[in-house]
């Protein structure tokens, strides 16, 4: 017998657990529709691989894990894909969620399975690719890939391997009838899981309790080596953090793994479709889930596929609605009320618990707390709930951080005890929401922090570039300004002009530093040199003309050409600088400075201002824009602009007068 | 000495009042030397608390302007996305008083985030030059669209648009972000709290 | 009928505040018989009047602040500090010292703080409290008990009561004043000479602090508190009793069985030490709190001024509880060291 450990706190609730008991495991049967929710687990959701429309087999892979932490999902029964679509699931919010749809066909047609094999025959490789293929999420209610978890580091060793069959919380017994129905299956899945991690002890923890189940397991698990533990019935002793306490002995420490102290913990479910996956090859595609509760007539459990919707199953157990003030998914500590009956079951859904108003009535209205401490005797992680409460309700999180809100595992069993009622769990929650909000809110706030501080620099960095090309420009138009004056005064030196030239250039090179000739540049320096020339042909003409000389018709075309030249050139220029100065961007950087400048502006004028001179302001902002719309409208239908354009510009002015009209009535309704 | 105290009680009790002064200062100075927290410079502590919107309603161009507005004493109340919350913890860190928003700067509004409607661009660029993080992805006369996950709702690019094709549109609440609220206490008094207040979530 | 969307847990355990306050009423019951046996119906006078009064006031300023007061007048909280004051003065004090001393209690010491559960000072020692500093006289004359002096009937103490000046009171030193104002007789001697000394310290005392222990037990029997905080300040009292205990010389202080068995100690450590609002929260820290009450509970009978000292140290004490709640943090789960808070 080993030593078991005792950890803080804890309680006694009504086990209820007998009405559930009466029978044994009942098979759901098909259901019409199932609605597979593409995240089950904890971790990313599956990514489908079936279109709607295709016809799947049973066990069939339709969506596979995407990334590492994410489990994969097969077809629980044969049919046709009918939808891929957000639809309601268990979950608190009430909000859908991406779910893939499936028409049964009722021929339940299987599709092929690896074969079957003995697992000491696998490479641990090769089984955990078995286990993760087959999509095993934790099943005792948290539903984390059961895959990753035993995913080890190389050279991690694993003191202990618990598999836990202590199911603490009232109400459910999917964990126990399966012990006393398969616990073959399930020593064999842990034999499995130990052949795995390979751990110096493998220990079954059940609550005592369960007397038959603890039979079952201790006949099933004789001579395998794998010790049965049974501790006194506290809740919440399943909760992996106290029942490794209670087994070991240590604590996991805060915020790390149980690894962490060299164990690795399963529940008993995830043994049995472990066992299933790998000796059987078959997905997981259905659970055991308890439905009880004093709004069903006959309380038991059901193999039920995944993908069931809760109302089936409760019709099979005879439930009646108008009993059933509130529909909760797992127990009456930690589950969690669903908002519609029509919600499916999940991997994780170990119990549907239909209670009645007498059964689990309204909370009443919280009273003050008295700080009888009560909630602190009863809490496992040893947290002082009430200051807990203090704080989250007076919204001082930091000061909740430090009382270690994060070690919370929201059991409830300080809301249970709780004389005043108060709903501390939801103080918990809701607290502990906000701060990773707040968490995230600052890492965005830092992110664009950087990203604003990142554009003002570009921006000064090409206002500072764009200033030294402007500077430039201006040297080499200075130049060229003394060249032409240098030309002009004749080709005395024709090497010098030459020379000149090639400095200038080389200068203007320098200063433009990395910039191109831009078209403007180039446009003015075709127009400077044309002129050079056209001045040049004037001058031989004139002297051909004195000279009396015989070329004279030939020289004046060639004058009148060059003339044309410079003509034309003068006018691209121009064109160009038309052209450009109006939609040359006001230096970008100014644009978002303009913006902020303009809004601030804005807010200092809508200061102090009463809502009538608002809704007028309003009004004439609106009307200025659609006016500057209309004008932008006409234009680029002048212009003749591209279709697409004009329509966008159109449907622009119609909703601006839309805006108008409507802005215009509120003004009205303001001065009435 | 000692008899000297002993019979001038008032002297004694001086002493001793004066002993204890000293050696606890040279206990706080020796503290505050030994256990110095390296400080961040306030502009930057402030600037750290501003939500980094930098959408300029404060009037200022920018959270860093008004984060240096705010060291320099300007009132801590002036930004509307920083919200009541950001206003306790300026509060928190200058030891200032906590003040309700200043309506005149506008009021805190749910978290936005900015769409274009991409088939109305028309690729104008105008949105993009107003952006103040850098969130709109395009080119000239080419679509332009919205990196949602950088865009800080600062909707300083809806009004450049000529095409008036973007809109500002409410995060919406998903499975992720969606929590338990604190249980109402407003109602009813102060404890009396309708436990979880029903539909409220 | 839209299905309920509420937090977990949905189930809730059998104790309310309420049935807390009844129990903690009905625990209070034997003493109360007892005193009545000994020193006649005074104290049950007193204990109606001011749970009528207390009641009335706690209506008054719900409504003042607005709110239910049906709501809130069901948690007892009132009828309990109500109880409690009445215990604690002297049998036969007239109405409007009662008046005065609830009004304290709850305006005063709970109301102003902002109801239940955020009075940093136990509402029925404030109104103690605040009774003897300014009617000192009265507050300090006892009724003898019967075998020590007349014992008046239900009518007199109605009388005494409500018409106070028709009526002479018969008053008589307790015990622990008889012994701290001794100077010359030895412990033996001076119990033989004076009629207020019984068995194994006052007359009537003795039996009305083993009837409280009675309903004391009960309660932790009940769970409603937890051992820490009496155990801790009744084991400090005996311990420094038993230090400062001379074998019985003129300047004793008291034998420990005697300190534990008079005036307010056992009534203090089950019913004012162990009121949960104004005391430490923690396990630790409610051993610190009832072990330092204890402390000060001697020290003033023992070299103070007053014969008895358990509303002032509790009242100290409430001072201190949240520094002990402070520095007393359980360690949490997965976390190393003695997690002090920070
Ligand atoms: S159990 Fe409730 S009333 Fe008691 S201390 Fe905790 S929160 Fe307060
Ligand atoms: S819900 Fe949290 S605070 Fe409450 S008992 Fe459980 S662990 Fe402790
Ligand atoms: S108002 Fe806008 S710019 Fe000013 S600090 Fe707040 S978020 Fe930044
Ligand atoms: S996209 Fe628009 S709303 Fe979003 S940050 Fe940029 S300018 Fe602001």
């Amino acid at each position: 017998m080993r030593k078991i450990h005792d950890f803080h706190g804890g309680i006694h609730p009504v086990e209820n657990k007998h009405q559930s008991l009466h029978t044994p495991i009942r098979d759901a049967g098909i259901p019409a529709e199932l609605t597979l929710p593409l995240s089950q687990h904890i971790g990313a959701p599956a990514t489908p691989l079936v279109a709607v429309g295709e016809r799947v087999l049973k066990g069939q892979l339709v969506a596979e894990a995407t990334g590492l932490v994410s489990a994969a999902l097969h077809a629980p029964t044969s049919g046709t894909v009918t939808a891929i679509e957000p639809r309601p699931i268990a979950h608190p919010s009430g909000l859908p969620a991406p779910c893939l749809v499936i028409a049964s066909d009722g021929e339940d047609a299987w599709c092929e399975l690896p074969p079957p094999c003995s697992f000491e025959t696998l490479e641990r490789p090769e089984l955990l690719a078995r286990i993760r293929a087959a999509g095993i999420a934790g099943m005792g209610g948290a539903g984390f890939p059961a895959a990753v978890k035993l995913g080890l580091k190389p050279g991690t060793q694993v003191e202990t391997l618990i598999i836990n069959g202590t199911e603490c919380e009232p109400y459910i017994t999917a964990d126990d009838i399966l012990m006393r129905e398969r616990a073959a299956q399930i020593v064999r899945g842990a034999q499995i899981l130990a052949h795995l991690v390979a751990p110096a002890e493998t220990v079954i923890g059940i609550e005592d309790n369960k007397p038959e189940a603890i039979a079952a397991m201790c006949a099933a698990a004789e001579g395998t080596g794998i010790e049965i533990a049974v501790f006194p019935t506290k809740y919440p002793s399943g909760g992996e953090k106290q029942l490794i306490e209670l087994l070991t002995g240590k604590q996991v420490p805060s915020g790390g793994l149980p690894m962490d102290v060299g164990v690795v913990c399963q529940n008993v479910g995830t043994a049995a479709a472990v066992a299933d996956a790998v000796e059987h090859g078959r997905p997981l595609i259905s659970r055991i889930t308890t439905v009880t509760g004093a709004a069903v007539d006959e309380p038991q459990n059901f193999e039920v596929l995944l993908g069931t919707p809760m109302s089936h199953l409760l019709a099979l157990a005879g439930y009646r609605a108008a009993d059933n003030p509130r529909l909760v998914m797992g127990g009456p500590m930690m589950g969690f009320t669903v908002p519609d009956p029509g919600v499916p079951i999940v991997k994780t859904t170990n119990c549907i618990l239909a209670p009645s108003a007498q059964e689990l009535p309204a909370p009443p209205p919280a009273q003050a707390c008295i700080r009888c401490g009560l909630c602190a005797e009863a809490c496992p992680a040893s947290l002082l709930p009430q200051q807990l409460y203090w704080f989250a309700r007076g919204r001082e999180f930091e000061k909740a951080e430090a009382h270690n809100l994060f070690d919370c595992i929201e059991c409830g069993a300080c809301s249970y005890v709780c004389p005043s009622n108060i709903p501390l769990v939801q103080y918990y929650r809701a607290a502990k929401a906000e701060v990773l909000q707040m968490r995230r809110d600052a890492q965005k706030a830092e992110h664009s922090r950087q990203r604003f501080e990142a554009r003002q620099e570009r921006l000064e960095r090409e206002e500072a570039e764009k200033e030294a090309r402007r500077a430039a420009r201006k040297q080499a138009a200075e130049e060229k300004a003394r060249r032409a004056a240098d030309a002009g005064s004749g080709e005395a030196d024709p090497v010098q002009a030459a020379i000149e030239r090639a400095q200038a250039r080389k200068a203007a090179q320098a200063a433009g530093a990395a910039s191109e000739e831009n078209p403007l540049q180039k446009l003015e320096k075709t127009v400077v040199t044309t002129r050079e020339r056209l001045e040049k042909a004037e001058a031989k003409l004139a002297q051909a003309r004195s000279e009396g000389a015989d070329h004279i018709a030939a020289l004046e075309t060639g004058v009148e050409k060059t003339r044309a030249k410079l003509a034309a050139a003068e006018q691209a220029l121009q064109d160009y600088q038309a052209q450009q100065t109006p939609a040359e961007p006001a230096p970008a950087g100014d644009a978002a400075q303009a913006a902020i400048q303009k809004a601030m502006a804005a807010r200092a004028a809508q200061a102090n201002k009463s809502p009538l001179e608002k809704a007028r302001d309003n009004l004439e902002k609106l009307e200025a824009r659609l006016a500057k719309s209309e004008a932008r409208l006409a234009e680029s239908r002048a212009a003749g602009e591209e279709e697409k354009i004009v329509e966008a510009l159109a449907s622009s002015v119609e909703r601006l007068q839309e805006k108008v009209a409507a802005a215009r009535a509120e003004l009205a309704a303001e001065e009435s | 000495m000692i008899e000297l105290l002993v019979q001038h009680p008032l002297l004694a009790a001086l002493l001793a009042l004066v002993g204890l002064g000293a050696v606890f200062g040279a206990l706080l100075g020796y503290a505050a030397v030994r256990f110095r927290t390296e400080g961040n410079p306030i502009v930057e502590q402030i600037n750290a608390i501003l939500p980094q919107t930098q959408c300029g309603q404060c009037g200022h161009p920018g959270c860093r302007p008004y984060a240096e507005a705010i060291a320099a004493g300007e009132d801590i109340n002036k930004c509307p996305p920083g919200g009541q919350a950001g206003i306790e913890a300026l509060a928190q860190l200058l030891d200032r008083e906590v003040v309700p928003l200043d309506d005149e700067h506008g009021e805190e509004k749910v978290p936005q985030v900015a769409f274009i409607r991409e088939d109305e661009c028309i690729g104008c660029t105008k949105c993009i030059q107003a952006c103040p993080v850098d969130a709109i992805l395009g080119a000239a006369k080419h679509m332009h669209t919205v990196i949602a996950s950088e865009c800080t709702g600062c909707d300083l690019c809806v009004e450049p648009c000529p095409v008036d094709c973007i809109d500002m549109i409410p995060q919406a609440q998903t499975l992720q972000t969606w929590h338990w609220e604190l249980p109402d206490t407003s109602n009813r008094g102060a404890d009396i709290i309708a436990t979880d207040a029903g539909e409220a979530a | 009928m839209a299905l309920m969307r509420v937090t977990s847990p949905h189930a809730h355990g059998p104790l309310s505040t309420s049935a807390v306050m009844q129990q903690v009423l009905l625990a209070t019951v034997p003493g109360v018989l007892v005193l009545t046996a000994f020193f006649g119906f005074g104290t049950l006078v007193n204990i109606a009047f001011a749970a009528l009064l207390a009641v009335s006031f706690e209506a008054l300023a719900l409504k003042l602040r607005g709110r239910p007061p049906g709501f809130y007048l069901g948690d007892c909280s009132a009828l309990v500090t109500a109880v409690l004051l009445g215990i604690a003065l002297p049998p036969y004090s007239p109405w409007w010292l009662i008046a005065v001393g609830i009004a304290a209690a709850i305006l005063m010491a709970k109301h102003l703080y902002g109801g239940l559960g955020y009075n940093p000072f136990n509402p029925a020692m404030v109104g103690y409290v605040v009774l003897l500093i300014s009617f000192p006289v009265q507050m300090t004359s006892w009724a003898p008990p019967r075998g020590a002096g007349e014992v008046p009937g239900l009518l007199e103490a109605l009388r005494a009561c409500f018409t106070p000046g028709s009526f002479d009171a018969i008053t008589m030193a307790t015990p622990l004043d008889v012994l701290k104002q001794n100077d010359a007789l030895l412990v033996r001697d001076l119990w033989a000479q004076s009629p207020q000394f019984g068995r194994w310290a006052g007359l009537g005392w003795e039996w009305a602090n083993l009837a409280f222990l009675a309903g004391g037990l009960w309660l932790l029997y009940r769970r409603i508190f937890t051992w820490h905080a009496p155990v801790a300040m009744l084991a400090v009292i005996a311990l420094m009793a038993a230090l400062f205990y001379d074998g019985g010389s003129s300047a004793s202080g008291g034998s420990p069985l005697f300190h534990l068995l008079s005036g307010a100690t056992m009534f203090g450590a089950f019913f004012i030490v162990t009121d949960p609002v104004t005391s430490a929260v923690s396990v630790r820290g409610r051993l610190v709190y009832g072990a330092l009450v204890g402390l000060l509970v001697y020290l003033i009978r023992v070299f103070g001024n007053y014969p008895d000292a358990v509303a002032f140290a509790v009242l100290i004490m409430n001072f201190a509880a949240p520094f002990i709640d402070q520095y007393t943090q359980p360690r949490t789960y997965g976390h190393a060291g003695t997690g002090d808070g920070k």
